[in-house]
């Protein structure tokens, strides 16, 4: 979005009123913070509303596809690194069915796609979308590869294949799902562009050669009228990826080069080197990727990257309050509380079972704060850990009649023992310490 | 034709080299001296700056096996006993760079081996292969202050790089550094500015800069690892913004990836365990490379392969 001063630009600068602001510098202001549409001023020409429009498009066009559940929405970055903000639109995986599969092996590949996911603090991991490609070069069987996996799969479609007619028979059978096509090179773009027209669709526009070739390309694809494109760099090593993905992002971002503002899709192919592709992919800048071959214990370890990269650098990840056993504990095991900040409870969680020590392990909603700031911003108080014994049970599963607090927390102690009626034992300050601790307890 | 602008960004400040190691001429033993450090630019990417120095992997050898995974122990086969022997197993099969040598037997509560007998394993380990070394003790600083001086003492010529010296406990392992010109590990609790301020308190104390590897905590995958990507990266942007207090190389080790309950407890429906933790570590490994980590710590050697080849092919070759 422009700034305030950019906005003014466009305006008559009469300060007449009528869009509701007393002068053309508030409105412009309420424009900048978008809470005022151009379109409110009566003077603004068309070709001002155009270049306004253009000036304030986002640096990468939001694309989407697929439909009802299965949308998968790519782009629309403003940021080189997390810290300075946060990534917006997670990673999308997909996995490639090839159309030369018959039809139980179409099926058996779904079900492994479906089979791949995992619940981790609170967020379902899985597979975003599934990939029809036309290995059989034969258009009517690539149609119905496209329709019996529709069929049977709510996630995201894409489809791949380099003849525009098969491209066109997949995609009027599958219309409604608003699937990704790919791709559209040299030699088809004007026909692919066609097919993208007709039903609506995003289209990757795929050049191996380098980043001046595809801006080309995008650029004469654009002057047939689709916009909502994506990029493919055919890239086939991790270190060409990251190089393409960091310059279009940083030229897109920073230096507001607006010929390859578009999400990037990867084809990472299959086996140890799709993963890392993947990889690559999913830290920098890379809006989805494409296997043709994917492991459940790979595709786990890159679900978790993709939660733990996208993770809103200001929203701690939380974990869900409750009373855990660590080490096989009996009702005669001691409780020790912390928070629910996912770092401060793996940190404590990782130094109890270094411990060896069974024990009962109370997580406390502290609306994802450490112990510390949680304490100092009263989010960590006697009522609310009491609060939290009561409802997970924790008195049930240990009748030891002991409470270990943090060190940090001594101030609690009264209070806490008056609340909860359970002895208060002061623990160590610092997790690192609990090992030690809890192996000295009698 | 469109000609897309190459955004290379003008860095003022740079990161410093630390040599590892010393040769025969060198006065110590080591077959090779490896320099880590000296970048110009974000990790990789070769139009913004050289990447003189390919990160490196050092082997983790522990000198008490029964602090390992029953899977990693399996990986290591009749060596784990032996830290000569898994230290030129690291070396010679498994393409280590570096050795790792944490002498967690020196632990009073464990063991309790003496300042003498770890020093000896330490010689052991140096006998046997001729990679330069990074040494750990057992975490405990009274026990450790001593084992660090022995360990010094008789690898005097050897330029290994001693671990660890944070806030707390700085001074008795800088001081044992010094005395033999070995370089210190400096750690801190996933900050910039603590990293900043341990360097100060080691640059103050007087070591000198070229003697000083950073460790910004390295959380796991899955446990925090998102913390350290973007601690690693707000250091590497502020060093080559210019603040030679953090123009150091950094090491990460991936080693707490082995605490995170996907390498070591089933999950229903989700079968190959083993396949899994090793890509847990080594995912783990890969987003420290990512973030500008120069030497990577690796317990599993099947992980360890993995990251050397993900760093090869991220240097466009080895």
């Amino acid at each position: 979005m422009p700034t305030a001063i950019e906005v003014f630009k466009f305006l008559p600068k009469k300060n007449c009123g009528k869009c509701n602001y007393p002068t053309c510098l508030a409105f412009a202001m309420q424009i900048a913070n978008s809470k005022a549409k151009l379109e409110d001023c009566p003077f603004i020409s068309e070709e001002a509303k155009r270049q306004f429009a253009a000036s304030s498009a986002p640096p990468i066009r939001l694309i989407k596809f697929g439909s009802g559940k299965g949308v998968v929405q790519m782009g629309d970055e403003t940021e080189l690194y997390r810290h300075e903000k946060k990534f917006f639109h997670p990673t999308a995986y997909s996995l490639a069915i090839s159309d030369s599969l018959n039809e139980n092996e179409v099926d058996a590949r779904i079900d492994k796609a479906s089979r791949m996911t995992v619940e981790r603090v609170g967020q379902i991991l899985k597979l975003d979308s599934i990939t029809v490609k036309n290995d059989s070069c034969d258009a009517e069987r690539f149609a119905k590869a496209a329709e019996r996996v529709t069929s049977r799969h709510e996630g995201a479609i894409m489809l791949i294949s380099k003849d525009a007619d098969a491209m066109r028979a997949a995609a009027a059978k599958i219309a409604s799902r608003v699937p990704l096509l790919h791709a559209a090179d040299q030699s088809n773009f004007t026909a692919m562009a066609q097919v993208a027209k007709e039903f609506n669709c995003p289209l990757v526009v795929r050049d191996e050669r380098g980043l001046n070739e595809l801006a080309d390309l995008v650029s004469k694809v654009r002057t047939t009228g689709v916009e909502d494109i994506a990029l493919d760099f055919g890239a086939s090593d991790a270190k060409t990826l990251l190089e393409r993905a960091s310059i279009v992002r940083k030229v897109s971002v920073k230096r507001l080069f607006r010929g390859l503002g578009y999400p990037i899709v990867v084809m990472a192919g299959r086996g140890e080197h799709a993963v890392l592709m993947c990889m690559t992919a999913t830290m920098k800048y890379g809006s989805l990727v494409v296997f043709d071959e994917l492991e459940d214990f790979q595709a786990m370890p890159l679900f978790v990257l993709r939660q733990n990269i996208y993770t809103d650098p200001q929203v701690p990840i939380q974990v869900k309050p409750g009373i855990y056993p660590v080490n096989n504990p009996s009702e005669k095991a001691p409780i020790l509380f912390t928070t629910n900040f996912s770092l401060t409870y793996f940190t404590v969680l990782a130094d109890i079972e270094k411990s060896r020590v069974p024990a009962w392990l109370l997580v406390v909603d502290s609306e994802g704060l450490s112990v510390m700031t949680a304490f100092a911003a009263g989010k960590l108080t006697p009522e609310g850990v009491g609060k939290a014994i009561e409802t997970s049970g924790a008195k049930q599963r240990s009748t030891r009649g002991e409470l270990i607090i943090p060190g940090m927390v001594t101030r609690m102690s009264g209070k806490l023992q008056e609340t909860t009626g359970l002895k208060v034992i002061v623990g160590p300050k610092e997790s690192s310490g609990l090992p030690k601790f809890l192996k000295s307890l009698p | 034709m469109v000609e897309v602008p190459v955004p290379k960004e003008r860095w003022s400040g740079r990161i410093g080299t630390v040599t590892l190691g010393a040769t025969r001429e060198q006065g110590g033993s080591r077959s090779e001296a490896l320099e880590v450090g000296g970048e110009t630019g974000m990790p990789f990417l070769s139009y913004e700056g050289a990447m003189l120095n390919r990160p490196l992997i050092a082997g983790e050898v522990i000198d008490r096996w029964n602090d390992l995974q029953p899977q990693v122990l399996e990986e290591f086969g009749n060596a784990a006993k032996d830290p000569a022997a898994l230290a030129r197993k690291w070396v010679d099969e498994w393409g280590a760079d570096l050795v790792c040598l944490k002498l967690h037997s020196a632990n009073p509560e464990e063991e309790n081996r003496s300042p003498e007998e770890e020093a000896a394993t330490v010689k052991a380990v140096l006998g046997s292969v001729g990679a330069p070394l990074i040494v750990y003790g057992c975490g405990l600083e009274e026990k450790d202050a001593k084992v660090m001086e022995a360990v010094s003492n008789i690898a005097s010529k050897e330029k290994l790089l001693l671990c660890h010296a944070d806030e707390a406990a700085y001074k008795s392992i800088s001081a044992a550094a010094m005395a033999n010109d070995h370089a210190v590990l400096s750690f801190s609790n996933l900050d910039v500015n603590l990293a900043k301020q341990i360097n100060i308190l080691l640059t103050d104390f007087g070591v000198r800069k070229e003697r000083i590897v950073t460790d910004p905590l390295m959380a796991s995958l899955g446990m925090g690892l998102e913390y350290t990507y973007s601690v690693m990266e707000r250091i590497r942007i502020a060093a080559l913004m210019g603040d030679s207090m953090l123009q150091v190389p950094l090491l990460c080790d991936t080693s707490p990836a082995w605490k995170a309950k996907e390498t070591g407890e089933e999950i229903p429906g989700h079968e190959e365990l083993k396949e899994r933790a090793v890509w847990w570590e080594a995912t783990t490994g890969i987003a420290a490379v990512m973030a500008g980590a120069d030497i990577v710590v690796m317990r599993s050697p099947s992980a360890a392969r993995i990251v050397r080849n993900a760093i090869d092919e991220f240097m466009g070759g080895r």
